[in-house]
């Protein structure tokens, strides 16, 4: 099913300076219950976010809460997206508006997910992540750019890194086609193959 | 050319590999449960296509039902809705379903290999991390999201990047009172919680070979707290004695030709992992979480890290925040800490080894009065063989209370919740903040660790009373 192609994501960024963000904080398993991909977003980080629970009473130290940060890019501390394999941790970072997760270490299953959901994991090196969080505390309204067709990801001030995406995977978000539509379209080939299989 | 145990199943699974891309692979057997299918029959409906191989795929209702009560309707609006929603989707796709009041419902990492379904060389997914549990058996088993849930129902088929391999291997007797929960806690705590991401592991050595099945499968189920896509252990007779005769296995003349094929799989000698770390089993002792993450880990006897003494800026900041969660201080010992809680159930430890286990601590004991405990079978079928051989009412004796299977505790989606701020000595697997509930502060251990809790009311350490079940 067709999805909006990715290209170049220019936008101010969220810093969430925390490492081994597990998917259990993306979204508690307490708002799995739902059957639909939708809303999960006003949940993202619901434990960090509200005192006991409670939307009127958000944490004022917790960075979605922070007015002067804001836009399509979440750039988060190393091993993000660990533990369970909820993809709704992916649905929820898209749905409150994230296109972008930055990160030097993501975990398997959550970078998988987030393809799926055309988030862009751009893994950068550590050094470059404190380039990125020094310059979104500096100043909150600097633009980061990631530059999908490039594999490019920079500051305003010129600051800027390769970053690693398996090709087909690129090609993928580049033009909207998702894994589901390429295994259909080989069907074929997989009945082929399962004809000279056993198991 | 030789192979790692790993490279022979996943070879046999390729369909294809896209150029400078991931492989199209294989999958022998889907377990699917209510939290994360909904959505991926939601996506086969609107591209209107069938479940292709109805047969491979296997369901069950566990991680958002009751343990109390399941004859009733549950009685949580969502939760209700959300089982009667696999109810339904499975009915409609010919899934077969094994649901609430089913002799074979339980948590999909216990049934699967309980009933025989979980074989030797397959390849095993489900939408839980957890499903590395499966490689226990040989098996390249892993957990996936939802949109890979509905591209296994499409086409039986996923797109994977080869992961490279990392074998662990243990050596040596173990001490008393120490078992396999222990044996991977360490490994974590020394590892990382991020220290085999990208890898496969292949546990071997002379102390797996020593493990039971249920040990194994602990071992192997939380291969996913350091990271890892996957744990497996090559099957060898213990393995072999285990799957006979249960129920989905072949029988007669056809196991005989199964357990031919299924005894070539091993790593062979000169095969070369990416990786290779060896542990000596007779340096392992009972272990404890202290903090928010399964690599957060240390002896009972040990003391809680100091943030003070962390040189890298980052890992302080990170320990400092976790002991804040937790309410603990740098140097300061658990043993002796009040609980006022016990977790004994999960995916991890709740299989009739961990139960017999546990009643060999308690026989005879009264449970400490101030401290809540929650028991909770991996399945219908342990459930029954505890009543077959009599431990509930050692259980009962005790002052302890069974409830139903369900993944309960290990996640809190139920209302089965470690309130805020209180602790939880948990066989589960998870340590997250918030995980049993908001505010909840987990201690994983094993159910040995468990079980002295539950008598003491306190971090205890259970060795001291092995040496007095020995005195007697
Ligand atoms: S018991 Fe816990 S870890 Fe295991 S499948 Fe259930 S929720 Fe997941």
């Amino acid at each position: 099913m067709n999805k909006n192609p990715i290209s170049v994501i220019s936008s101010t960024a969220v810093p969430l300076n925390v490492e081994n963000v597990d998917t259990d904080q993306i979204i508690p398993a307490r708002f799995l219950k739902a059957t639909t991909r939708e809303g999960f977003g006003k949940n993202l980080f619901r434990d960090w976010r509200y005192e006991k629970n409670d939307e009127k009473n958000p944490k004022k130290d917790f960075v979605l809460n922070n007015p002067v940060y804001s836009g399509k890019i979440l750039v988060a501390g190393k091993n993000f997206g660990c533990g369970s394999s909820r993809e709704h941790a992916a649905w929820a970072i898209k749905d409150y508006g994230f296109d972008v997760v930055v990160s030097s270490f993501f975990a398997d299953i959550f970078k998988n997910n987030a393809l799926n959901n055309f988030i862009v994991p751009v893994k950068v090196s550590p050094e470059f992540l404190n380039v990125l969080f020094g310059a979104i505390e500096k100043d909150p309204s600097t633009v980061i750019t990631v530059d999908l067709p490039q594999q490019t990801i920079s500051t305003e001030n010129g600051k800027s890194e390769v970053f690693e995406i398996n090709k087909y995977k690129k090609t993928c978000l580049m033009n909207g086609y998702d894994d589901i539509d390429y295994l259909l379209s080989i069907r074929q080939e997989i009945e082929i193959f399962e004809k000279d299989y056993k198991n | 050319m030789s192979k790692t145990l790993f490279e022979k199943i996943w070879d046999k699974h390729v369909v294809t590999s896209i150029p400078d891309g991931p492989d199209v692979f294989y999958i022998d057997k889907h377990f699917i449960h209510e939290v994360t299918s909904p959505q991926a029959f939601a996506g086969l409906e609107r591209r209107g296509l069938p479940v292709f191989h109805p047969q491979k795929t296997i369901a069950t209702t566990d991680h958002n039902v009751p343990t109390i009560h399941q004859e009733l309707p549950i009685r949580e609006e969502l939760s209700r809705r959300q089982v009667q929603k696999l109810n339904e989707n499975c009915a409609k796709f010919g899934v077969e379903l094994y649901g609430l009041g089913h002799p074979f419902q339980g948590i999909v990492h216990i049934i699967g290999p309980e009933l025989g379904i979980t074989q030797p060389g397959m390849t095993i997914v489900c939408g839980d991390s957890h499903t590395s549990t499966h490689g226990a058996f040989g098996t390249i088993a892993f957990g996936i999201g939802t949109s890979e849930v509905e591209m296994v129902m499409a086409t039986q088929c996923i797109l994977q990047n080869r992961p490279k391999v990392m074998r662990i291997n243990i050596e040596g007797a173990l001490h008393k009172g120490v078992v396999s929960k222990d044996i991977i806690l360490q490994i974590i705590s020394q590892i990382s919680a991020s220290g085999a991401t990208g890898y496969f592991v292949e546990y071997a050595g002379s102390t797996i070979r020593g493990l039971s099945m249920e040990a194994r499968m602990t071992i192997c189920n939380m291969s996913i707290e350091m990271g890892a896509r996957g744990g497996m252990i090559a099957p060898d007779e213990t393995t072999f004695s285990y799957m006979h005769d249960r129920h989905f296995m072949p029988k007669g003349a056809e196991w005989d030709k199964k357990l031919m094929e299924w005894k070539k799989l091993y790593s062979d000698p000169d095969a070369v992992f990416d990786k290779e770390i060896t542990f000596d089993a007779a340096a392992i002792e009972p272990m404890i979480t202290y903090g928010t993450n399964p690599g957060m880990g240390i002896r009972i006897t040990g003391v809680v890290p100091n943030p003070e003494n962390e040189t890298d800026e980052s890992e302080r900041n990170n320990l400092k925040k976790s002991l804040k969660y937790m309410g603990l201080e740098g140097g300061q010992r658990l043993l002796g800490m009040k609980v006022q809680n016990v977790f004994i159930g999960s995916c991890t430890n709740s299989r009739i080894e961990d139960f017999r286990l546990i009643a060999s601590v308690i026989k005879g004991k009264k449970k400490d009065p101030d401290t809540r405990v929650l028991i909770v079978p991996g399945s219908q079928q342990v459930a029954a063989q505890i009543r077959a051989e009599g431990l509930d009412k050692v259980f009962e004796e005790s002052g302890f209370a069974i409830r139903q299977p369900g993944c309960s505790a290990c996640l809190g989606m139920n209302e089965d919740k470690v309130p805020p701020g209180e602790y939880c000595i948990s066989t589960s697997n998870r340590n997250f903040e918030g995980r049993q509930g908001p505010g909840a502060r987990t201690l994983l251990a094993s159910p040995l660790t468990a079980a002295a809790a539950a008598l003491t009311g306190k971090v205890s350490d259970v060795r001291s009373f092995l040496d007095e079940q020995n005195g007697n």
